[in-house]
């Protein structure tokens, strides 16, 4: 695409979306014929059955892939759908991971930890929801940003949360006798996680609920004016993001056996906002593909090192700019 | 006697806080009157400032020293600079995306903000550097405390900024279309005020009072980091909704108030300097509950 | 009983008093319009009546029950719908979704419904489906129902709209300013329109509108706002040689 200065006055990005939709238009042809089936299909068997055919090191990047899956389909009902910009999911993913390292170390089953966690989440949620969601986004970003930080702050500080070196050595989860140990054993766990979070996710979207949700997010004043009640729904948007992000920090925690507060750092919640802004907003495969990318391109460029962030930041505003709907094609015209 | 120290140190030190958060905060509360957007970026701006100053205080002070001839140079090359930096960010990030959905323009500060701080800890490889002046801790001794030259320094010359943007805002023309723009875009635009330049004008204002900032804290505190910019941000912010976002009187009172709350945070025994930063973001959520609209803002009611 | 009386209504913001104490009824089954010069409050007035703006003073009685600090989407669920001055459509959500927002509040399957799928919440999202379509029907594009709602002409996104009110099954439906912007034709199609409405779905329509010949021909009752207060009330022959109206539009005449 030709760079003149005339293009960069487009506020629509129509020519160069046009054109990137003409190579991804395979795709959307593919996505209405019995073609897809196989392909998805294909994709499923070979996703469920990578342990069987890679080394731990491919299974640990795939694991970690699923993982940050999980975390951005939460992000993407908050953001994606609702429109609503939490900068401190981080900090709900914190939560999640701490509740299951404090209760883990106490001695408690791990599988129980996982609704103490859930409900902590929208504990959590709620708390910082009620009197925020009817701020202006602006305001919204900056606040939850804020608490991302706070609550690193917390978990460096307070001794419950082991100090600035964390919460070590917690036991691993057995299930039925069976202890979770190996990068195999995680990376399936991960995977039954991603596609609860999937079908969760695609439910959300083509039901009632999924579409008030994205109606608060072009048109709030109308969307009241619909008869939809916008503070429950953005409050019920913000908690199901946090859900996923809890849970995910709670098998995260028993993964790594460890959790310290530099997990949860601002680069985080910046990384998911990046990878699913990146893949599409409010698309599912986009989301998929974002978070694929996230993890994969550090480890294409390994050379990349602290240059990572600094690409980041570049790719987000020439997405904004060039092309705001993401890589993954929008539905309809 | 003890106490009555204590507190004049406190608002030496509130007095000192406040600056920096009132300079920061006037470009978050401009940049929000004119076109209503939270300049993510802003904090990082600060730093910049920071950095530039330290670079440029490098280059003079070969020939002009790191006193106050040197610092007064890189003081205002740093702010010429940054505010022109400031104007080239807004026009590549944030113009092409002024009639897209609030959300992108949004994201899109996020990534500028990401791309001024990494690319800052790229160059400096996340050290915290050193800045070396040749100022010294001399002052006066007033009332039982030290008040240094270099405190008094800093204050009054916040507070000419301060004097000279008012003065800037009420008198000059584009001063006047600022305020006419932030209340109404599209009858400015019939008007025939070029909306576009004098929302490039208040970036840059905002930018370089930033710069300014950024500076002095480089100098006062002797060192500066990539990441300074993150929790300065947010401190802003809480000044400029403290005082009314979009207010420029409330975003300098704002930043003051902020600083001597601060410094008296600092004393009470559970909140020490490690929680400080837990207590401004306490107050913010107080402020956001009680009185959105902090001190001088307007509330805004949507036409339909 | 009417079906909207509306009691010495005041809407102040700061010094100005954009309502004041504006007294009036709708009654049921019937066309009114509400009209004025520029600024006169007419907007103003409906924001108060569905809940956006909280009023000053005053009442505001539907069905017999007062509206006083009803939240807006629950005056939706009590029955009055709207359209908006300038269209503001669910920018990208195609037709069909946009018009399916409109049931929300007629269908009670929530968030857990929507995860689970019970056979309840299957029913009602095909009568959202179905209503949905209906109105679409009715308002003859049906065929436009997957297109995108930015990407449509003025006129079809006007007709949007309304199938979106209509599928919210109002008692009152309110529109502002509906004839903004649309040609000879298309005002002569909403007359017809705003009549179908009536009598295929017995809802009571209460408009505000600039365009003169269209508020003469169509409505029963006419209720005339300037600088807030209301200055005339009655069918349109009484108000067309109405004196105050007159001078309101016209400013007073040299003798």
């Amino acid at each position: 695409m030709s760079e003149e200065p005339s293009k960069l006055l487009l506020a629509e990005s129509r020519l160069s979306s046009t054109l990137a939709d003409r190579l991804t238009g395979y795709w959307r042809k593919a996505a209405e014929s019995p073609t897809q089936k196989y392909l998805v299909g294909l994709l499923v068997v070979l996703v469920a059955t990578l342990p069987l055919y890679s080394n731990n090191y491919v299974i640990e990047v795939g694991s970690n892939i699923l993982f940050y899956i999980v975390l951005c389909l939460g992000l993407n009902i908050t953001i994606g759908y609702c429109g609503l910009f939490n900068l401190g999911n981080a900090a709900f993913f914190a939560f999640g991971a701490y509740t299951t390292g404090i209760l883990c170390t106490m001695g408690v089953n791990f599988w129980l930890t996982i609704p103490v966690a859930i409900l902590v989440s929208i504990l959590v949620a709620c708390i910082i929801g009620i009197p925020c969601l009817n701020l202006r986004n602006d305001y919204l970003a900056i606040v939850t940003l804020g608490f991302g930080e706070i609550t690193r702050l917390l978990a460096r500080n307070l001794t419950i949360t082991g100090g600035p070196s964390g919460l070590v050595g917690i036991p691993r989860p057995s299930l039925f006798g069976y202890k979770l140990r190996t990068v195999t054993d995680f990376y399936f766990a991960f995977l039954i996680l991603v596609i609860i979070g999937v079908v969760v996710s695609y439910r959300i979207h083509d039901s009632k609920f999924g579409r008030a949700l994205e109606c608060i997010r072009e048109d709030e004043d109308a969307a009241e004016a619909m008869g939809i009640e916008t503070l429950k729904h953005k409050l019920l948007s913000f908690i199901l993001g946090s859900i996923f992000a809890g849970v995910g920090g709670c098998f995260f925690a028993v993964k790594m056996a460890s959790v310290s507060p530099e997990s949860f750092m601002f680069t985080q919640s910046t990384n998911v906002l990046m990878a699913i802004v990146l893949g599409g907003l409010g698309k599912i495969p986009g989301v998929l593909i974002g978070a694929t990318l996230l993890v994969l391109f550090p480890e294409i460029f390994r050379g990349i090192g602290s240059w990572r962030m600094l690409s980041f930041g570049v790719v987000l505003v020439l997405l904004m700019v060039f092309r705001p709907q993401g890589l993954w094609p929008d539905k309809y015209k | 006697m003890g106490w009555r120290t204590i507190i004049l140190q406190q608002i030496v030190n509130g007095l000192i806080l406040g600056s920096f958060y009132s300079l920061v905060a006037l470009g978050y509360s401009m940049v929000y009157g004119i076109i209503k957007l939270l300049n993510f970026a802003h904090g990082d701006v600060y730093m910049f400032g920071a950095f530039i100053g330290y670079v440029i205080l490098g280059l003079v002070s070969g020939i002009l020293g790191n006193g106050w001839a040197g610092v007064l140079v890189a003081m205002v090359c740093s702010m010429s600079i940054v505010g022109v930096f400031g104007v080239v960010i807004q026009r590549l990030a944030y113009r092409p995306l002024y009639s897209a959905s609030r959300l992108c323009i949004l994201i899109s500060a996020v990534g500028v903000s990401l791309i001024l701080s990494n690319s800052v800890m790229v160059a400096t490889n996340g050290d915290y550097i050193g800045v070396k002046t040749a100022f010294t801790n001399a002052g006066i001794d007033l009332l039982g405390i030290h008040v240094t030259f270099v405190q008094m320094l800093m204050v009054s010359f916040t507070a000419a900024l301060m004097v000279v943007l008012s003065s800037f805002i009420s008198r000059s023309m584009v001063g006047k279309a600022m305020r006419a723009i932030a209340l109404d875009h599209d009858t400015c635009r019939l008007m025939g005020i070029n909306v576009y330049k004098i929302i490039a004008v208040t970036f840059f204002v905002g930018s370089a009072l930033a710069a300014a900032a950024g500076m002095m804290a480089g100098i006062y505190y002797g060192q500066i980091h990539y990441f300074m910019g993150f929790l300065i941000g947010l401190k802003a912010f809480t000044a400029a909704v403290i005082g009314g976002i979009g207010s420029i009187p409330g975003a300098m009172i704002g930043g003051l108030i902020l600083g001597m709350l601060e410094a008296a945070g600092t004393q009470f025994p559970h909140v020490g300097s490690a929680y400080k930063d837990v207590f401004s973001f306490a107050i913010l959520i107080l402020i956001l509950i009680f009185k959105p609209t902090g001190l001088f803002g307007k509330s805004e009611i949507e036409r339909m | 009983m009417a079906l909207l009386e509306v009691k010495d209504l005041t809407m102040r913001f700061g010094g100005v008093t954009a309502v004041n104490q504006l007294s009036f009824a709708v009654e049921s089954d019937s066309i009114t319009s509400l009209i004025g010069p520029n600024g006169a409050g007419k907007t103003s007035a409906f924001n108060c009546l569905t809940g956006f703006y909280r009023p000053s003073a005053g009442d505001i009685l539907f069905k017999g029950r007062s509206l006083m600090g009803i939240a807006p989407h629950l005056i939706t669920k009590r029955g009055i719908a709207r359209t908006f001055q300038n269209v503001r459509l669910f920018k990208k959500m195609t037709v069909l979704e946009n018009v399916m927002s409109g049931m929300h509040c007629r269908v009670a399957s929530g968030v857990l419904g929507a995860i689970l799928r019970p056979p309840g919440q299957r029913r009602d999202e095909r009568k959202i489906r179905d209503t949905a379509m209906d109105c679409l029907a009715f308002m003859g594009i049906q065929d436009k129902r997957d297109r995108v709602a930015k990407n449509l002409p003025y006129g079809i996104q006007r007709r949007v709209e309304l199938a979106r009110a209509l599928a919210s099954q109002p008692q009152l439906l309110l529109l502002d300013e509906p004839a903004a912007g649309l040609n000879h034709d298309e005002k002569n199609q909403l007359i017809d329109l705003i009549d179908q409405i009536r009598r295929a779905y017995g809802i009571t329509v209460f408009l505000i509108e600039h365009n003169m010949e269209l508020v003469m021909r169509i409505s029963e009752k006419i209720v005339v706002l300037d600088y807030g207060k209301k200055i005339a009330e009655g069918n349109p022959e009484e108000i067309k040689t109405n004196p105050a109206v007159i001078e309101a539009y016209l400013g007073k005449e040299e003798d």
